[in-house]
């Protein structure tokens, strides 16, 4: 049984925890900054990056502005190219149709591409649950399943582990699945792709089905698209008898050219590679070459929540590229476990709030304010989403939410008298002088007393000064002329 | 209610109140009349540590069979015009069959020089798509009046209607700590001939 997200407290509690594993912390700073400086070396490449970015989330917008015809288009060229479709409203009706169809081949086994939408949707946990293995081939979605681990971030999911944490979980926890590590298997990151190569290979040679999602999906043609480095992928895609990807219904791209767009985008600002290894594009079955079962499943789980909302309709256009996850500081300290969430970091703290509503869930509700709003995460998106004003909108929408609860936030009391004092001049003037006051008794202001001391554990608060504006105003403007 | 008409009913519910989408202008760079193409296409081949060479039509059966092995059991398209003697030719062989040889040689649809990309549309001379993933081994020879440019170029040429493979050096990984490693389950080694 692997982990699972379920029952995660809320973002403060799980941040301290992390914060204060150095090991984490360490292998984090390392990773996220190897990766920036590769991303920003070959995004300076291209002269016209920021005409790119706009194409990219334009064309994502007319995608998703038009979702249902492109959706319905989707379908028929699909089904003309061969393939079932399926439509599931949830997460448990996808599964259960991935299930359905390993059981009517008699399978009692998966190879599975890496894949957010599975992840999403808990398919290994709810496919365990049948009696069918589902094995992740991705090298990090392996090292997170072999250590009965959770992913930490969308791309490299073990980031948070380091080498020698990595030959120690295929040393023990290998044999248990399959072929075992060798024997004398060193930290080497050679030895250790080595290993899993050897692990995966008979599982690739006798599956019987292949599970994916995909990266693209082209209304025009139905060809759907899985971008992927190791190979694992196209060996899933490829020889397995059966295939089915299970595709976010904004995945959805108008037409077949707009994919130039996409490919130009997600290597550069993903793995920071000009092109990632594999690309694998398919539409439906093709007699004579790789699955000749193939089914689609079109999953919604939340994405026409999102897409109802009208400043955060704008995360659907995601691509996945994780590029916000590696500049973030916050996620660069505290990592991807403390969003409680397959979607991690800024991403996933606009995205598990859209897709799960506000107001339900003191998880969710946090995660719109594990954010700075130093705004990095908008600068590199490939597609433009404008993180920042998203998490402010949801932070809004939270407060919302829990407006008129019997004990109001000490926030919302603050608030509250703030706003008793500013509609008065004399109210104003009177605070104004206490504020002074106490300006001229402290020279730093570390702590503030009662609720007020939670708000200055993790920030300075400046000292009043000693004299107000308006003081000031009076004094030099007003008496003298 | 199906899903698909309650999804597409909570579709059309969501955007009712939503604008006409932007039209996309998409950027394209037109190469410098004197950009050499294929000096930049193979320049980005070696980049991802595949093999790269160049050679005249004439040198090109030496330069493929210096390019495998001596013994190489090698597996080819069945409609492949290259001449190599002993070759293994694909007549529906299974995942283990692949699995038991050592080195595939195909040609390619087209190569993109900003990417260092070759693309097969799995048509003459490039098999089907589990022939150049299992043997540990890829050999593709490209013609030079098929590098193009750039991205949007390699569009111009291909359609969807069928399985494309885009291949950018050989199988690679970065799961661990992020440094990149080469060979994880597709070909380890890729060798790319460029002919002219």
């Amino acid at each position: 049984m692997t982990a699972t997200f379920v029952g995660m407290p809320a973002f403060p509690i799980a941040a301290r925890a992390a914060l204060a594993d150095t090991q984490l912390r360490h292998n984090l700073t390392h990773a996220t900054h190897t990766i920036r400086d590769k991303r920003a070396r070959v995004v300076g490449e291209v002269a016209d990056w920021e005409e790119l970015r706009q194409a990219g989330a334009d064309l994502k917008d007319a995608a998703l502005l038009d979702l249902a015809r492109h959706l319905e288009q989707l379908e028929e060229s699909l089904t003309s190219g061969g393939a079932v479709v399926h439509w599931a409203s949830d997460a448990a009706e996808a599964c259960r149709i991935v299930a359905d169809v390993a059981k009517a081949h008699g399978a009692d086994e998966v190879v599975k591409v890496k894949s957010m939408a599975t992840q999403e949707i808990g398919l290994n946990e709810a496919l365990a649950a049948e009696g069918i293995a589902a094995w992740e081939t991705d090298l990090a979605e392996l090292i997170v399943q072999l250590g009965d681990d959770l992913p930490s971030h969308i791309l490299v999911p073990a980031i948070h582990r380091n080498r020698a944490e990595i030959r120690e979980i295929f040393r023990s926890r290998m044999g248990a699945s399959g072929r075992p590590a060798p024997d004398d298997l060193t930290d080497d990151p050679v030895e250790l792709a080595n290993a899993a190569r050897l692990h995966l290979r008979e599982k690739f040679l006798r599956a019987k089905v292949g599970v994916s999602g995909a990266n693209f999906a082209v209304a025009e043609t139905g060809t759907l698209v899985v971008v992927e480095s190791e190979g694992n992928g196209r060996m899933c895609l490829t020889l397995p008898e059966v295939l089915v990807s299970v595709v976010g219904i904004e995945k959805v791209v108008p037409t077949f050219a707009d994919l130039d767009v996409f490919l130009r985008l997600l290597p550069r600002s993903s793995t920071g590679e000009r092109m990632n290894p594999y690309t694998s594009m398919w539409h439906g079955v093709t007699p004579g070459d790789g699955p000749q079962e193939v089914h689609v499943v079109l999953l919604d789980n939340g994405r026409t929540r999102a897409l109802a909302d009208r400043v955060g309709r704008q995360a659907l256009r995601c691509i996945r590229c994780s590029a916000c996850l590696n500049v973030c500081p916050v996620y660069e300290r505290v990592g991807g476990h403390a969003y409680g969430s397959v979607y991690p970091g800024p991403i996933g703290a606009i995205l598990n709030p859209l897709l799960r509503g506000v107001g339900d869930d003191a998880q969710v509700d946090s995660l719109p304010y594990a954010s700075t709003l130093c705004g990095a995460c908008y600068e590199v998106c490939p597609v433009k989403i404008d993180i920042p004003s998203v998490l402010v909108e949801l932070r809004a929408q939270v407060v919302d939410a829990r407006r008129g609860r019997r004990r109001p936030k000490a926030e919302a009391v603050a608030m509250r008298s703030a706003a008793w004092t500013f509609s008065d001049a004399r109210r104003l003037a009177r605070a104004e002088r206490g504020s002074g006051l106490i300006g001229r008794w402290l020279t730093r202001l570390a702590r503030l007393p009662g609720p007020g001391a939670r708000w200055t554990s993790a920030r300075d608060l400046p000292t009043p000064p000693r004299e107000s504006f308006r003081a000031w105003w009076r004094r030099t403007r007003e008496s003298g002329s | 209610m199906t899903a698909r008409d309650e999804i597409l009913g909570r579709v059309r519910a969501a955007l009712a109140d939503a604008s006409e989408p932007p039209a996309a202008s998409v950027p394209r760079r037109t190469p410098e009349a004197d950009a050499d193409v294929v000096a930049l296409f193979c320049e980005r081949v070696a980049d991802y540590r595949a093999d790269v060479e160049r050679c005249s039509e004439a040198e090109l059966p030496e330069r493929l069979r210096a390019a495998l092995p001596e013994g190489a059991r090698v597996v080819v398209p069945t409609d492949l015009d290259l001449d190599l003697p002993g070759a293994v030719a694909d007549d529906a062989l299974s995942a283990a069959d692949l699995d038991a040889l050592d080195a595939v040689v195909t040609r390619a649809r087209l190569a993109i020089a900003e990417t260092g990309t070759i693309v097969l549309d799995h048509g003459p001379g490039q098999g089907r798509r589990a022939i150049t993933l299992v043997p540990d081994h890829h050999v593709c020879v490209v013609d030079a009046t098929q590098v193009v440019a750039d991205v949007p170029d390699a569009f111009d040429l291909i359609e969807g209607a069928g399985v494309l493979t885009w291949i950018s050096g050989p199988s690679a990984t970065s799961d661990i700590e992020l440094d990149r490693v080469e060979g994880v389950h597709g070909p380890r080694r890729l060798h790319v001939i460029v002919v002219g």
